[in-house]
């Protein structure tokens, strides 16, 4: 009798343990993102005052949107290499707007789109590169990293192609032409707040809103978990996977957008390996790359990691070269923490149907 | 139960309470299983009993969670397939493992090619070794020709030689005629002999009865994960087998269905072309009226699952015509044929049935979430309330929608994937195999859910290779053959004989050997 009280309680115990060691794991990179916090707040003055976080956060917000179309992608077990170029080939389009206009030779006048419109056509080919992405993938069956390979160049050539590789600087536009207005995008705030901020937030509420509350979200997560009995299901396959492509195309055209807006100016060459943070930062938020697993959420999460993480380093004066190695750790025990969380989810599941 | 050891054969390799669980199911539990040398150990059950699980942990393929394995007298743990290889036990898998782009020759000497200088790969040594083990098969297939290239049958010989290279003691046999031609099996029958004279122990798995009554001298019976009796062959029959396999909880026949209505679905000269020529799916026709039960009985590769996803637009190069209620969706998508009523639960629910990353409520509802779906939102309330509807209707056994589908049973996973057509409310349901992999207690609930649907006026249309479920369960039975169909009976008119004779009506000796 006795002994077998003593086994249940034992029992329950140990099962009380275990969702608390799950708990610690699925929070992982929140603690991560707190425990920055903390050794930055601690060790480097002035980090935690209002102004920092400002900054930090503007910083974020370009690769966090970048993140969160990337998450799309991912979760449908694909990939987008292109957004950097699009990042690039999006403030080109603006810069080439709004300084040079949309000649019309055969009547031999030049049109100057306004801002608004400006950003409308900008986002516009960034949507279409995502596009094109999309068509590759589903249409012709090109593997997402080599279709996505392929648009990272042909978009940046297009880029550098429309300035010759030039910039275009002082992008404040003209009050004749009825162009001004561009740099309330980097530099403009709501309330207080700067714009970039404001669009973060409200990129990452749409999204998680459109991830966890909408067929198109339930749809792109069952594509990306298994895409067979998905279209089993009828779930169109394709569609899907085109309009995942054409957000991510569409957030990095904005996130470009901010760039050039911030710097007032359109380089060709911005954006470059932008891709590359993007997808570390959805991996870190605990983004399956075999697709189906993550949210958007984890996306922010871990763009924040690796900006306060960037940020943090380079304020205590540590090399750019060692932050590059830190980095790297950063994503590679993100992954191996990923990994361990699965291998005790399912080892729980396996004793707890064993009794 | 136990076997009359006899004491010409001595044991080479012994399992001992060997058991394997797997996330949702328990597959093997506390199995003994003696293997004994120059006799062939025939090993039987119904799917799902546990013998390809049992022959894997033989093979090294995987490690048991509980039991041993003892080799020649000593306790072994395999490491894997080549460490159980080394040790002398080979294994020829159901399904084809050559690699198709290599030659014959390459595929035999995959492991451990014959060399000069210890790197350098001796091609003339290697094309002769291949044909000297293609010989003692009496197969002289040309050690230069591509494996893909070949016809099953001569693949499935490859196999075979290949198994042989390496020197085995121990060779297991997973269904090894399925593919083959009359001709072919003889020639396999002879190489088993041939193998048993020379003191090696083969391990043989079939569902074909009167195969192992020729063939087999010890017998192992496996239900349930379960081992349920074994015997000497000859001290047995057929009706012993069947009966141990089966049990006492053999399928109740169900009551007649009620008055059939109009004709729900009708397939008119439905046709799939083979890449190699000839058909998948040969021409063809018939139709299931609502509130009928149609079985589609017929052997593996006899164009049943195939004709299901030709129904169900899975297959752009499907020809014919198919009405849904009257109306030609021949040419419609999936989606569209799903929102005319027609539904499909695939054989395969691993790869084609279930989302494994996605919860037990959004695998139910993934196929319906338009009914949940206001302007752009999905409304959570409803969407859950129904989910748990079906999860009581389907009798699920699971603690909250909540959980992830992998946590669950065989069993409750198909329930799962039945829920979830049934919540796009069909009015023709198609379920390819619908008890594979599914334990008894969980087969007999789908049986009736199956009833129960035909009752409230469904079409319900299942394919199985078990003839007690298609005797038991159908309203009519319609017998597929080499992707024809062979027959088309009411119950009262079929029989187990009339079944199987239907089933192998397409095989005679069109099918010889061509090498």
């Amino acid at each position: 009798m006795s002994s077998d009280a003593l086994t249940t309680s034992k029992a329950g115990s140990s099962s009380r343990r275990r969702p608390i060691a799950l708990l610690l794991m699925s929070f992982r990179t929140f603690i991560a993102l707190i425990v920055v916090f903390v050794f930055f707040g601690v060790t480097t003055p002035n980090f935690l005052d209002i102004p920092t976080l400002v900054i930090v956060a503007k910083h974020v917000a370009v690769n966090a949107i970048l993140a969160i179309g990337m998450t799309f992608v991912i979760l449908t077990a694909g990939i987008d290499l292109s957004v950097g170029s699009i990042v690039g080939i999006s403030g080109m389009v603006a810069g080439t707007l709004l300084t040079r206009g949309v000649p019309l030779d055969l009547f031999g006048v030049t049109i100057f789109p306004n801002v608004v419109e400006t950003i409308a056509i900008s986002l516009g080919v960034g949507t279409c590169v995502g596009l094109i992405n999309g068509l590759l993938i589903t249409r012709l069956n090109v593997a997402p990293f080599i279709a996505t390979l392929g648009t990272l160049y042909i978009a940046r050539g297009a880029a550098l192609l429309t300035s010759d590789g030039a910039t275009f600087s002082n992008l404040v536009g003209n009050p004749n032409l009825g162009n001004t207005g561009f740099p309330f995008l980097g530099s403009g705030t709501v309330l207080g707040i700067p714009f970039s901020i404001v669009a973060l937030v409200v990129f990452a509420a749409v999204a998680a809103y459109v991830a966890a509350r909408t067929p198109f979200g339930r749809h792109v997560y069952a594509v990306g978990g298994n895409e067979r009995a998905a279209a089993l299901s009828g779930v169109r396959v394709n569609r899907i996977k085109i309009f995942a492509y054409m957000i991510s195309g569409f957030c990095a055209a904005f996130a470009g957008l901010v760039i050039a807006s911030e710097l007032v100016a359109a380089h060709p060459a911005s954006g470059e390996t932008f891709e590359l943070n993007a997808i570390a930062a959805a991996v870190l938020g605990g983004t399956s790359l075999s697709g189906g697993r993550g949210t958007i959420a984890g996306t922010l999460i871990g763009a924040f990691v690796i900006g306060v993480l960037s940020d943090g380093l380079v304020m205590l004066g540590v090399s750019s070269f060692w932050q590059m190695v830190i980095k790297g750790m950063v994503i590679i025990a993100a992954v191996v923490l990923d990994q361990m969380q699965r291998r005790m989810y399912r080892r729980f599941a396996l004793e707890a149907q064993l009794g | 139960m136990t076997t009359s050891a006899s004491p010409a054969h001595d044991v080479i390799l012994r399992a001992e309470g060997v058991g394997k669980v797997f996330p949702g199911t328990i597959a093997l539990q506390d199995v003994d299983f003696e293997v004994r040398r120059g006799a062939v150990n025939v090993l039987v059950g119904e799917n799902g009993a546990g013998k390809s699980t049992l022959m894997k942990i033989l093979a090294g393929a995987t490690a048991p969670s509980t039991g041993r394995l003892v080799l020649r007298g000593a306790p072994v743990v395999f490491q894997s397939v080549r460490d159980a290889a080394r040790q002398g036990i080979g294994i020829i898998y159901q399904e084809l493992n050559l690699c198709p782009n290599l030659s014959v020759a390459e595929n035999l000497s995959l492991i451990d090619p014959p060399t000069r200088f210890g790197f350098d790969i001796d091609g003339h040594r290697q094309v002769e070794k291949a044909r000297a083990l293609l010989a003692r098969l009496e197969h002289p297939i040309d050690p230069n020709r591509l494996v893909d290239d070949l016809r099953v049958g001569q693949q499935q010989i490859v196999e075979i030689a290949k198994a042989l290279a390496a020197d085995v003691d121990v060779l297991i046999m997973d269904e090894p005629t399925s593919a083959l031609s009359a001709a072919e099996v003889e020639i396999l029958f002879k190489v088993i002999k041939d193998l048993k004279a020379h003191g090696v122990a083969i391990i043989y798995i079939s569902h074909r009865l009167e195969e192992i009554m020729r063939l087999g001298d010890y017998i192992t019976v496996l239900r349930d994960g379960r081992r349920q009796a074994d015997a000497l062959v000859k001290d047995i029959s057929v009706d012993w087998i069947i009966e141990r396999m089966v049990g006492s909880t053999g399928l109740v026949s169900q009551g007649k269905a009620g008055d059939l209505g109009a004709n729900a679905l009708t397939v008119v000269n439905v046709s799939l072309p083979r890449a190699a020529g000839g058909f998948l799916v040969d021409h063809v026709s018939f139709s299931v009226r609502t509130g009928e039960i149609v079985c589609l009985y017929g052997l593996l590769g006899a164009g049943r699952s195939e004709l299901f996803e030709c129904l169900m637009g899975l297959q752009p190069q499907a020809l014919g015509r198919i009405e849904v209620g009257g109306k030609d969706i021949t040419r419609l998508s999936v989606a569209a044929r799903i929102s005319q009523g027609l539904v499909l639960v695939p054989e395969d629910r691993q790869r084609d049935g279930l989302v494994q990353t996605l919860s037990v409520r959004a695998n139910l509802t993934l196929a319906s979430l338009r009914r949940f779906t206001r302007l752009f939102s999905l409304n959570g309330t409803k969407e859950r309330s129904e989910a748990r509807d079906m999860i009581r209707r389907m009798t699920i056994k699971v603690s909250s929608p909540e959980v992830e589908v992998t946590a669950l049973s065989g069993g409750n996973q198909q329930k799962v994937v039945i829920g979830k057509s049934l919540m796009t409310d069909p009015s023709v349901i198609l379920l390819d195999e619908p008890s594979r992999g599914v334990d008894v207690g969980a087969k007999a609930e789908i049986f009736k859910v199956m009833r129960q649907l035909s009752e409230a006026g469904l079409a319900v249309i299942f394919s199985t290779s078990d003839l007690k479920e298609a005797l038991g369960y159908a309203d009519r039975i319609i017998v597929m053959s080499r992707g024809k169909v062979a027959a088309d009976y009411r119950r009262d008119e079929a029989s187990e004989a009339t079944l199987v004779e239907a089933s192998t009506a397409a095989f005679p000796a069109q099918e010889r050997l061509v090498s």
